[in-house]
């Protein structure tokens, strides 16, 4: 099968930041920490590549290091979304139309009510911001989400008649979600989990921009684009580029979900078929 | 019906009133879900309050506080009770208007929140009317013309769209729109005594960098569910009837393809809420978002308790609003609730 | 009246149509029959110019000497609904359903600017009282989810009938429908066409339908009419060999010994079978619907039984609880000695397996054959010899022994079906539970898997319990037929006896309303 132009555009995309968040681990053209205030508020080109900070810091690597709090946070919330949320998915459709179910929906209905950025301000409000605290509140708030696209799509699945055939092969519930249900879904939550990504990192982006998510020293784009507010017009890529590199991921992502929805479409399989 | 004789008035009639039955039983178990959504919501939020370290006036105060003076907001915040008591308190508090009295404003919760609020609500207002009068035409547009040059268009522009931070975008507009071209202020608000236009005016550039990302995930909706419901086959009977196929969208697929866009709606008002948080801090207006963050940042527990707790109440009521709304657009909800 | 003349139809470099030339009088029925895919709709879409993207039409479809290939899409939509009317498969979802039947009835008349939106609704309502929906019953404000199948169809064809179009189009109109429903809806079809002198163009797969309505019929095979006959010279008039061997399948009954019954296999006593509805008032007891209610049957070992029933009789319920996969609320099912119950040992589920309807729903489209075949073995640990087991149990069926490595999609729907009786058999149990196994075949397909059935049953001394709505069916393989209704079981006896003699009214009603096939 070909690939769609978008899902290669998509990864291509994602695939620059995720390397340059994984460079940063071990080498980024200057220190990050290493502050040079005689050396501030440089544009790009002169010196730096992409210029200096108001504090001196070399932009590209602030920038390099920020793609790695980004990714990371997202990373971290949707493996707690997925995590928790599949599970509890799979367990409501298996008990579909009893209690269990009944309470979890109704559980995610009232997790759903605390938008991200609420539950952060909770968590804030009495622990203090932090980058952990950022990824508790964007994966809680990703519990719901999975949950409800796994129960939805395993509900259509257990209705299907080889999940009777295999209930009169004698297999129980748990054995019929692991071996028929999950590889069946499977596709969908490598879609919804490339959403949950993109929307992690606007998520993070917007936390550290309030000061809600990592704490300085750790580079952050949100955080870079709160303190570029003041110098926007003077020196305007410290604002634009930290918000392109935000725009760019979030772009790649959400063109590698819609390229991977468009392949694995089971609707697009059947015309094949 | 009694006489055997069929009575068709009659029976209208109790089909009527049937049906309204029906309604009203849809209502009450909305209303009911509400009400236990706001309760379990409380106690969370009660909760992770009560749950800082320490106690809250310990924490409010800091760790320099005098004990003396540590022991007078203790008994100002009620905290000799028990927790049960306390939030008995609280909740009835708040049911009678009276949220407590901000520690570092002193003044009462409750009025600060009204003056937040006559900025907020109408920001969040403002931007959910903007990004509805864009998405659901330009949705429309995308799906009349599918597989066209307008379709992917649109698709780009609101794959664009989607991936821009409202808060980023709110920086560009000043600079744009009230720097290099001075049309609109950079911030501030100048208060709904300074008249309604100048209050709009402020609004209208965080309405804008608000309902835009919005907008673009409304518009994909919208093309999506329509494009879907152009394949019905209750869209097939419409076009034997003589319907050409713009009427079709218009007097059949539109009203089924809102059931989802009224979803997406539904839950796009929670993230324009928490959008506005941010963006209120952008254009420094005195919202609920302001006041929030000053809370967190004085410690205010008071503050931040009572306005999360508004903030969760106008999701949950929302999304009441939501099923409301279902029940209007589609017959089979308010029959079978 | 209307003509069609060297239709031919392209999808891409596909062609779907070839060079389709029918007439139609005013007040005659031409019955289009043909196997799926063979380009029945098309031709009905062709003439409505309704066809899907990027196909290419080439051809004369005439109107009372009018072209309707030379209006303009504008034109075409004033034809539309006025002049040529079409009513679809799926009655379920052939109607809004957020806009009341009143409204989606007067639209045709309000499209066409023949009333005001008044006048429509009571005209609406006379066209919904002519198709048997009394205004009493049926006020203009009810929605299409308050109503059953049959009557949605019959507000498809109120509203295709609204303006007396000269040319009805009925695709498939009953297909999805019981057959005493279907043989309501064709005797209102047959009325309306003579009372309106209307031309109908009937398309169905059913030929019992088009023998029993249509003034003449046209086969078609792979997009071409291949064969044009009046009914009354059926079976012996027809001079192509696949018309031929269409009828043939139709009517086939595979040769089988009638069986010597043997000790009783499978004793169902007074089983009961209740569902909970949701609840009414929110805390007051959830209501419950009986769907078995007190049904005994037994099935001897060797036998083939056949259930027969219309939705919602409670067949395929009460054939959920003999498989052990929900409880009965009163009652007992046993199998040999043992009781069956969602608790029952795998050793006794090892016995008695199931063959499901649809051929391209009852596999994991993401395993292999060998592994969907071999998934009974579940129930008594996976034997030494498994793999040669599938094997031998795919050429049981027909199959190769190498077609364990590939993918359900890869087969045909006649061949996957034949996958599904190899998965039922390579536990080598003594019953297999056929529900509705035939029933989504098309004709010559479902001829070999009945003689398929008849050949494994002689072989292996199989029992069958043959759950199905097709009483052609169940003439063709069953020694012993019992008819369900309403959670009950209201006649039972041996098929010749049963179908020569009916003893219960329902049962004769069944009978007369299944279109048959003049005998070969």
């Amino acid at each position: 099968m070909r690939a769609p132009v978008s899902l290669v555009l998509g990864a291509a995309l994602t695939g620059v930041f995720a390397l340059a968040a994984l460079v940063s681990l071990v080498w980024t053209p200057a220190d990050v920490t290493a502050l040079a205030v005689g050396e501030r508020l440089k544009p790009p080109g002169t010196g730096a590549l992409l210029g200096t900070d108001q504090l001196g810091r070399d932009m590209a690597s602030m920038l390099m290091a920020g793609a790695r709090t980004s990714i990371a946070v997202a990373l971290v919330a949707v493996g707690i979304g997925m995590g928790a949320g599949v599970p509890l998915g799979l367990w409501a459709a298996a008990r579909r139309g009893g209690l269990v179910d009944e309470v979890l929906m109704r559980a995610n209905d009232l997790i759903f009510a605390f938008p991200a950025l609420v539950i952060a301000i909770l968590i804030t409000a009495v622990f203090g911001p932090s980058a952990v605290n950022a990824i508790l509140a964007i994966g809680i708030f990703n519990i719901p989400v999975f949950a409800r696209v796994t129960r939805g799509a395993a509900l259509t699945v257990w209705s299907a008649e080889f999940i009777l055939a295999a209930r009169c092969a004698g297999k129980g519930a748990t054995r019929i979600s692991v071996e028929h249900i999950l590889p069946n879904i499977a596709n969908l939550l490598v879609v919804q989990g490339t959403i949950q990504f993109s929307l992690g990192i606007l998520a993070e982006a917007g936390l550290s921009y309030v000061g809600l998510g990592a704490q300085p020293p750790t580079p952050s784009w949100g955080r870079m684009l709160a303190e570029a507010q003041t110098f926007f017009y003077s020196s305007p890529h410290l604002a634009v580029l930290p918000g392109l590199a935000i725009v760019l991921t979030v772009l790649g992502l959400n063109m590698m979900g819609d390229g991977l929805r468009d392949l694995l479409d089971p609707r697009l399989q059947r015309a094949v078929r | 019906m009694h006489d055997g004789s069929p009575d068709a008035k009659g029976l209208a009639r109790a089909a009527a009133f049937a049906r309204l039955a029906a309604m009203a039983r849809y209502l009450a178990l909305r209303f009911l879900s509400l009400a236990l959504s706001l309760a379990v919501a409380s106690v969370v939020i009660f909760a992770v309050i009560q749950g800082v370290p320490g106690d809250p006036a310990a924490f409010m105060l800091g760790l320099n506080a005098a004990p003396d003076t540590v022991a007078a907001l203790r008994s100002e915040l009620g905290l000799e009770g028990g927790l049960a008591q306390r939030y008995i308190a609280w909740v009835g508090g708040m049911a009678t208007g009276d949220f407590g009295i901000s520690y570092t404003y002193r003044v009462p919760v409750a009025d600060l929140v009204a003056d937040r609020l006559a900025v907020s609500l109408p920001l969040a207002a403002y931007a959910l009317l903007l990004s509805t009068a864009l998405a659901l035409p330009a949705g429309m547009l995308a799906a009349a013309r599918r597989g066209g040059p307008v379709d992917w268009g649109i698709i780009a522009a609101t794959q664009l769209g989607i991936a821009v931070p409202n808060f980023w975008f709110a920086m560009l507009l000043v600079v744009l729109f009230a720097i290099t071209w001075p049309v609109f202020s950079a911030g501030g608000f100048p208060g709904w005594e300074a008249g309604l236009f100048a209050g709009l005016k402020a609004l209208t550039l965080p309405a804008v960098a608000l309902a835009l990302p919005q907008a673009a995930i409304l518009a994909r909706v919208m093309r999506s569910a329509l494009i879907e419901t152009l394949h019905a086959d209750y869209i097939r009977t419409a076009r034997a009837k003589g319907l050409s196929e713009a009427a079709a969208i218009r007097r059949h697929a539109f009203r089924n393809a809102l059931i989802p866009v009224l979803t997406i709606l539904g839950l796009q008002f929670s993230f324009l809420l928490a959008g506005a948080i941010i963006i209120e801090n952008v254009f420094f207006l005195p919202g609920l978002g302001r006041l929030i963050f000053q809370g967190i940042t004085a410690r205010d527990l008071i503050v931040v308790q009572s306005v999360t707790m508004l903030l969760v109440f106008a999701v949950i009521l929302v999304t009441f609003l939501v099923d409301l709304a279902y029940a209007a657009v589609d017959p089979r909800l308010r029959k079978r609730g | 009246m209307i003509s069609v003349e060297g239709l031919s139809v392209e999808i891409g470099a596909q062609p779907i149509l070839r060079d389709v030339s029918f007439a139609l009088e005013r007040g005659r029925v031409l019955g289009l029959v043909g196997e799926s895919g063979s380009g029945k709709s098309m031709t009905a879409l062709s003439i409505m110019r309704l066809l899907p993207r990027g196909a290419h039409l080439s051809g004369r479809v005439a109107l009372e000497g009018r072209a309707l290939g030379a209006l303009t899409e504008r034109q075409m939509c004033d034809v539309r609904g006025r002049e040529v009317a079409m009513i679809f498969q799926e009655p379920m979802t052939a109607l809004n359903p957020v806009q009341t039947i009143g409204d989606q009835v007067a639209e045709t008349l309000l499209v066409h600017g023949v009333a005001g939106r008044a006048e429509a609704l009571a005209r609406a309502k006379d066209r919904l009282a002519r198709v048997g929906l009394a205004p009493d019953r049926f006020p203009l404000s009810r929605y299409p989810f308050e109503l059953s199948g049959g009557q949605r169809q019959r507000v498809c064809i109120a509203l295709a009938v609204a303006l007396r179009p000269k040319l009805l189009i009925a695709d498939e109109p009953t297909t999805a429908l019981d057959v005493t429903t279907q043989a309501r809806i064709l005797s209102l079809v047959t009325e309306l066409v003579a009372e309106e002198g209307m031309a109908c163009l009937f398309i169905t797969h059913d030929l019992g339908v088009v023998a029993e309505m249509a003034d003449e019929i046209a086969v078609m095979q792979a997009g071409r009419i291949v064969e044009r006959t009046a009914p009354a010279a059926l079976p012996g008039g027809l001079r192509h060999p696949y018309a031929r061997s269409l009828f043939a399948a139709a009517s086939h009954v595979p040769a089988r010994r009638a069986a010597t019954p043997g000790a009783p296999l499978l004793e169902v006593k007074d089983a009961v079978r209740d569902y909970l509805l949701p609840r009414r008032r929110i805390f007051g007891p959830a209501p419950r619907f009986r769907a078995v209610d007190g049904v005994s049957l037994t099935v001897h070992a060797g036998e083939c039984v056949a259930l027969v029933g219309e939705s919602g009789s409670g067949k395929s319920t009460l054939a959920r609880a003999i498989l052990g996969l929900d409880a009965l609320q009163g009652g007992a099912i046993r199998l040999g000695s043992a009781a069956v119950s969602p608790a029952m040992t795998p050793a006794l589920r090892q016995r008695m397996q199931v063959v499901f309807q649809d051929p391209y729903g009852s596999f994991n489209p993401r395993h292999r054959v060998g592994r969907l075949v071999a998934e009974p073995f579940h129930l008594g640990g996976k034997p030494a010899d498994a793999e040669a087991r599938v094997a031998e149990v795919l050429e049981d069926v027909g199959l190769s022994a190498s077609d364990a490595h590939r993918y359900p999609h890869e087969f045909s729907g006649g061949q996957r079906q034949r996958i599904a009786i190899a998965r039922a058999l390579v536990t080598r149990p003594d019953l297999i539970v056929l529900d509705e196994a035939v029933s989504a075949l098309d004709v010559s397909v479902r001829a070999r898997i009945l003689d398929l059935l008849a050949d494994l049953q002689a072989r292996h001394g199989l029992a069958y319990l043959f759950i199905t709505h097709d009483l052609t069916v169940v003439r063709a393989i069953a020694d012993r037929v019992l008819v369900m209704k309403g959670g009950r079981i209201v006649e039972e006896g041996p098929t010749a006896r049963v179908f020569d003699a009916p003893a219960h009214a329902y049962t004769r009603e069944l009978l007369d309303a299944a279109p048959l096939l003049p005998a070969a």
